[in-house]
């Protein structure tokens, strides 16, 4: 097994995810540090993109040496969070503003037609 | 697996510990019930992120599938808790 995987292949791999973890922990540090609410969804974001994209390049330059043939069915995930991550964001957020609001907290008024 | 790439993995697997552990006390810890659910998300993404990696590891197909599974789960449990904030209820 190993030795059908030539070294700087791993090399790549090894880079990207601990290029990927780094991200993620970064975003960690954040969401435990900053003060408020809404600055605190910026760094989750994070690993939603360049945490994902690092480990899912990370696998499909592995896989593809290792099974010798282009392999890309990780992509799928990629493809889901870009999807499923903003759909998320602008729910949570207009939850925790229709929340803030009604709790009376110093947040931008509401527009004139709605929300 | 030589050690340079299994070293890389473990390095990448405590990051993910780490930051899962920093992410569960802000989920225990946080002021407002937006800021559980948005550590319940990332730490969802973190633990599919830790599947991948695990996959890598062991050379296989099958944590991918897991990865699918918790990506789309957290997904509408995050939605569902949004939606819940939101209206107080998940389905009207």
């Amino acid at each position: 097994m190993s030795a059908a995987v030539p070294l700087w292949v791993e090399a790549i791999t090894g880079l990207l995810l601990v290029a990927s973890g780094l991200f993620s922990l970064t975003g960690a540090v954040g969401l435990i540090r900053l003060k408020d609410f809404f600055r605190r969804m910026h760094p989750a974001t994070l690993a939603y993109t360049l945490g994902a994209w690092c480990v899912t390049l990370a696998s499909i330059v592995f896989f593809s040496a290792l099974e010798a043939r282009l392999s890309l069915h990780v992509w799928v995930i990629i493809i889901l969070l870009a999807i499923t991550a903003p759909i998320t964001t602008i729910l949570l957020a207009r939850a925790a503003l229709f929340r803030m609001r009604r709790a009376g907290e110093d947040v931008p008024p509401p527009l004139r037609n709605g929300t | 697996m030589s050690p340079l790439l299994s070293g890389a993995i473990w390095v990448t697997l405590l990051c993910y510990a780490i930051a899962m552990t920093l992410a569960l006390v802000r989920l225990l810890r946080g002021p407002s019930a937006q800021d559980r659910v948005l550590a319940l998300d990332f730490m969802y993404v973190n633990s599919m992120l830790a599947m991948l990696a695990l996959g890598i590891r062991y050379a296989s197909d099958v944590y991918f599938e897991a990865a699918l599974l918790i990506a789309l789960f957290g997904f509408v449990s995050s939605s569902a808790m949004a939606k819940f904030l939101l209206r107080g209820e998940v389905i009207e």
